[in-house]
């Protein structure tokens, strides 16, 4: 068995969705032209000072909140001092020996969860771009806020690593506080390794990952890192303290910089911020908006929905995609029916659509009285999905939608019956297959009906009016 | 008669508001002055003549429209090339930002200006505010306007000098550790520092930001009074300023000085004073007696540590908020080849001066790794103390006085080659600077050699009106703040 035990700990730098920076009011959107969402603060003017955003301190609380973390009554922003040139004012703003929040957990899966050391607040960099022209500097990120979520090294396997993160994603997205994207830089991943021999409680020397841009990069740097670490040590060599880049492409790591080489960052209190309060309304507020978390949902869902694990997992992947449900639920909609719908219709046609469930042009109040024709009989199955691929592009009351589509249930003996004499001139040998008791060659009678009416035939008196033709033709 | 130059702001904003004088007369009237009498002291380095002019006209305008116009109406005021204002220049008295212009205003510019103040232009001041002489300027050294061989004090030395050469009424200058009162006490002339947080920052060029104070330099004690209402009040863009408002006061509230204890701290009124300070100052104290006052000895026993503390402290501040001149998105950009790195060391090597160059070295020392606890965090502590100090002392006074400065105006030259000499100056303003006190300089005699000696007054947080009521008493009871300088 492996003679070493893996130590993993994840450092995560998740944006937080606000409006405006965390320190000026210049839009919160990295995209754009570069340096067109920029403000005199974000540049580092000489003369500017920031300007809390209460906003993005909120979705800090709600964030700490979401992981169980102990939220500080008083806490201090302090400045990270180092000159780069994606650093406007020399210094970044961040927090220190006072963060926001102090532990908290996050779950990993069977019931076990990896321990919090913090999670502070602090102002993003910009974006440099190296050219042959030369370095190019795009500040439209610079002050972009965020949290830092500190991990402890709680975790023994890249798997565990993958599971962490998946939560972490699943928890904050559902919070609202972030959309997480690891591939677009809203949520960043650094993590440590090290190993250390089986049984012992010394950690190793830790190695620090960078440039991990999915869940699936994660995972696979560690597995390398893993891989590399037991060789070095397997060989009675040391493992050197070191920041080192993942490069997908190739799948390897390469030293980044060594610890020795460490910059001092000097960190002291920003003198330009009283200290952060936060006060118990606050924390009350955000406490509401939290709302529920994906894993008491789950659990809400498969016990008074009595949805089956496959409807469970979908609606709560995403948290819009849970409240659709619900909202549909709460508007008279029988569960599995408005699960099914939910899943098997408004998802495809939302992506289909590429809007944003908020924006899906059939909200659930609509959507519901279409179900209700379903259920009084009004529509089949059938008519009731072409009804609803209507109603995404047509802004009508879905009887309304009905009547223009003529798609009303065609449920009149008297203008069915020549339709089903038809069915049995047009198919004579069916109808001899019937007589002759193979029950199943009635479908191909019935499909020639529903055909005729593109659907709107009521399906179970066509099978009424459609026996008793056959029973009047007579014994052959 | 009384010439215009001479009236104070108050006086002045009343003859425009009555239509008596025209606010272009009066900005004509000081910029005259500025072209004859500046060139010899140099306390400008810009200013803004036909827009000026041109500002002044809108007021006259305003006023001809029956509109409003604010307790200012067209005063002319200048202020210290560290504060912002939208499409001017903004030097900081450093090549580093030669030729640097803010794409916004400064809010105590701003509120001036809503108060129908017409900004005259830019006074000089030692580099980023690091000096006590108005030497370390990249435009050059200003000049005492009572004796042109001395330095007016600094680092608001511009500022008082023009206001002591009655080139305006009011300049507005910072204090960070003294950079308002020392050089209204070597100028004759009044310097109000507010209580840290009184006056918004924003706009102004941050040297050490938990110490920085805007404030002022006037003629009398009323004048700066009246600056204080037009520009003090909480800003969102300043997060430390203060919420609450400065209280209604009246100035002349007080007949004398009955009621008042007013203490004096013994580290503070001898040890390390020049003969000649003393001597005009036992004859301030000997005026305060017989205003009513009861004088009471204290103690703030940690002064003795105030210089170091205050040193170690603004210069860790200045080296993180000086960091910003890197010389890559705007300033001064020094010629190197190869690396960012590379270019930003030549930017700093060569933008910013010797003593500015000394600092950011000692602050960055200061907060390293090792040395933090040591220096930083030991300031930090001592900086504790002394607040404490202060609750104690006040717990037994109204109001604290002290001479302003150790020693009157020294010749240019002097003490610029000896920096620990230099710091010294501050050792009676830094105490107040540290406790976020406000504090105020006026003119309380002269020495042998007819140099202006200033008298400070301390007062608890948040108590300008007692520190302007009792400071404008003397100032009635007395004529050391009447003779001009310069015809």
């Amino acid at each position: 068995m492996n003679a070493f035990t893996t130590v993993i700990g994840l450092e995560v730098h998740v944006q937080l969705a606000t409006q405006s920076k965390l320190f000026s009011p210049a839009p919160a959107a990295a995209l754009g032209e570069p340096n067109s969402r920029v403000h005199a603060i974000d540049l580092g003017l000489p003369g500017v000072l920031p300007r809390p955003n209460a906003t993005a301190i909120e979705l800090a609380v709600r964030t700490a909140l979401a992981l169980d973390g102990q939220i500080q009554p008083v806490s201090r922003f302090a400045r990270k001092n180092y000159f780069y040139p994606d650093l406007p004012k020399g210094y970044q703003i961040s927090q220190f020996e006072e963060p926001i929040c102090r532990g908290g957990a996050v779950p990993i899966g069977d019931g076990r969860s990896c321990r919090l050391q913090r999670i502070h607040l602090e102002e993003d960099a910009g974006k440099l771009t190296h050219s042959d022209a030369g370095t190019l500097v795009d500040l439209n990120r610079a002050g972009m806020p965020l949290v830092e979520i500190v991990g402890e090294p709680d975790l023994r396997s890249p798997a565990e690593a993958h599971a962490f993160l998946h939560h972490l994603r699943e928890i904050l997205r559902h919070a609202g506080v972030s959309d997480c994207d690891l591939e677009l830089g809203s949520m960043r991943c650094d993590a440590n390794i090290s190993l250390m021999p089986a049984g012992s409680t010394q950690l190793g020397t830790k190695v620090e990952l960078k440039n991990l841009n999915s869940l699936k990069m994660v995972q696979r740097a560690l597995e390398y890192e893993e891989r590399r670490q037991t060789a070095v040590l397997a060989a009675g060599g040391r493992i050197a303290a070191e920041t080192r880049g993942w490069n997908d492409e190739a799948g390897e790591s390469r030293p980044q910089r060594s610890k020795e080489n460490a910059p001092d960052y000097r960190y002291f209190p920003d003198p330009d911020l009283p200290p952060l309060v936060v006060d118990e309304a606050t924390i009350e507020r955000q406490r509401q908006l939290l709302g529920e978390l994906p894993e008491r949902r789950r659990a809400r869902y498969r016990g008074r929905f009595a949805l089956p694990e496959h409807d469970v997992v979908a609606l709560t992947q995403d948290r819009a995609v849970g409240d659709w449900f619900e909202a549909l639920v709460a508007a008279g909609v029988d569960a599995k029916t408005a699960s099914n719908w939910t899943i098997g219709e408004v998802l495809p046609a939302q992506r289909d659509l590429g809007v944003a469930l908020a924006d899906f042009p059939l909200p659930p109040p609509q959507l519901a009285e279409l179900l209700a024709l379903l259920a009084d009989g009004t529509l089949t199955q059938v008519t009731a999905r072409k009804v609803f691929r209507h109603l995404c592009t047509h802004r009508v009351p879905a009887r309304v939608a009905v009547r223009e589509l003529g798609l009303a249930r065609l449920d009149d003996p008297a203008a069915l019956q020549p339709l089903v004499a038809a069915a049995l001139a047009a198919l004579p040998e069916a109808a001899a297959a019937v007589q002759a008791g193979k029950e199943r060659a009635l479908d191909a009678l019935k499909g020639h009906v529903m055909r005729q009416t593109k659907g709107r035939a009521d399906p179970d008196l066509v099978d009424r009016l459609l026996r008793a033709a056959i029973a009047a033709l007579g014994p052959r | 008669m009384t010439a215009l130059w001479q009236l104070s702001a108050r006086q002045l904003a009343r003859l425009v508001q009555s239509g008596e004088v025209s606010a272009r007369e009066l900005a004509r009237t000081f910029l005259d002055r500025v072209d004859r009498l500046d060139p010899a002291l140099r306390a400008f380095v810009d200013h803004r003549g036909e827009r000026a002019l041109a500002d002044a006209d809108a007021v006259d305008a305003a006023l001809a429209r029956g509109e409003p116009v604010g307790p200012l109406a067209g005063v002319p005021v200048a202020w210290k090339d560290n504060l912002v204002r939208r499409g001017e220049v903004t030097s900081a008295g450093s090549r580093m930002l030669a030729s640097y212009r803010s794409p916004f205003t400064a809010t105590a510019l701003q509120r001036l200006e809503a108060a129908g103040a017409v900004l005259l232009g830019r006074t000089n001041m030692d580099e980023f505010g690091m000096g006590s002489s108005t030497e370390n300027s990249a435009h050059g050294p200003t000049r005492n306007p009572w004796q042109p061989d001395c330095v007016p004090g600094g680092s608001s030395g511009g500022s008082a000098a023009a206001v002591a050469a009655d080139l305006c009424p009011l300049a507005v200058g910072s204090d960070t550790g003294g950079s308002v009162r020392q050089p209204a006490a070597l100028c004759g002339v009044v310097g109000l520092k507010p209580s840290y947080g009184r006056v918004s920052r924003s706009g102004l060029i941050a040297y050490a930001s938990s110490l920085d104070c805007v404030g002022v330099l006037a003629r009398t004690v009323d004048d700066a009074a009246l600056w204080l209402r037009c520009t003090a009040g909480s800003d969102p863009g300043d997060p430390t300023s203060a919420a609450e408002a400065l209280p209604e006061f009246a100035v002349e509230a007080r007949p004398d000085l009955r009621g008042l204890r007013i203490g004096l701290p013994w580290e503070l009124n001898g040890p390390g004073l020049a003969d000649e300070i003393e001597a005009v100052l036992a004859d301030a104290r000997a005026q305060l007696r017989t205003l009513g006052a009861e004088l009471v000895e204290c103690s703030l026993p940690h002064v003795s540590v105030a210089v170091p503390t205050y040193y170690l402290l603004a210069m860790a501040e200045a080296a993180s908020n000086l960091a910003r001149y890197d010389g890559v998105r705007y300033g001064f950009r020094g010629a190197a080849s190869g690396s960012c790195e590379a270019m930003t060391t030549a930017s700093r090597s060569s933008g910013f001066g010797a003593e500015v160059q000394r600092r950011l070295l000692l602050g960055t020392f200061a907060l390293s790794c090792g040395y933090q606890d040591e220096y930083y965090g030991k300031a930090t502590q001592a900086r504790e103390r002394l607040r404490e100090d202060f609750r104690r002392a006040f717990a037994g006074c109204d109001l604290l006085v002290s001479p302003t400065s150790p020693v009157p105006a020294f010749p240019l030259g002097s003490r610029i080659d000896d920096p620990l000499a230099m710091y010294l100056c501050d050792a009676l303003t830094v105490p107040a600077s540290l406790a976020g006190l406000p504090a105020l300089s006026q003119p309380c005699g002269r020495t042998a050699a007819g140099l202006p000696v200033g008298l400070q007054w301390m007062a608890p947080p948040r108590r300008e009106d007692l520190l302007l009521q009792a400071a404008h008493v003397f100032e009635r009871h007395t004529d050391h703040h009447l003779p001009r300088a310069l015809p």
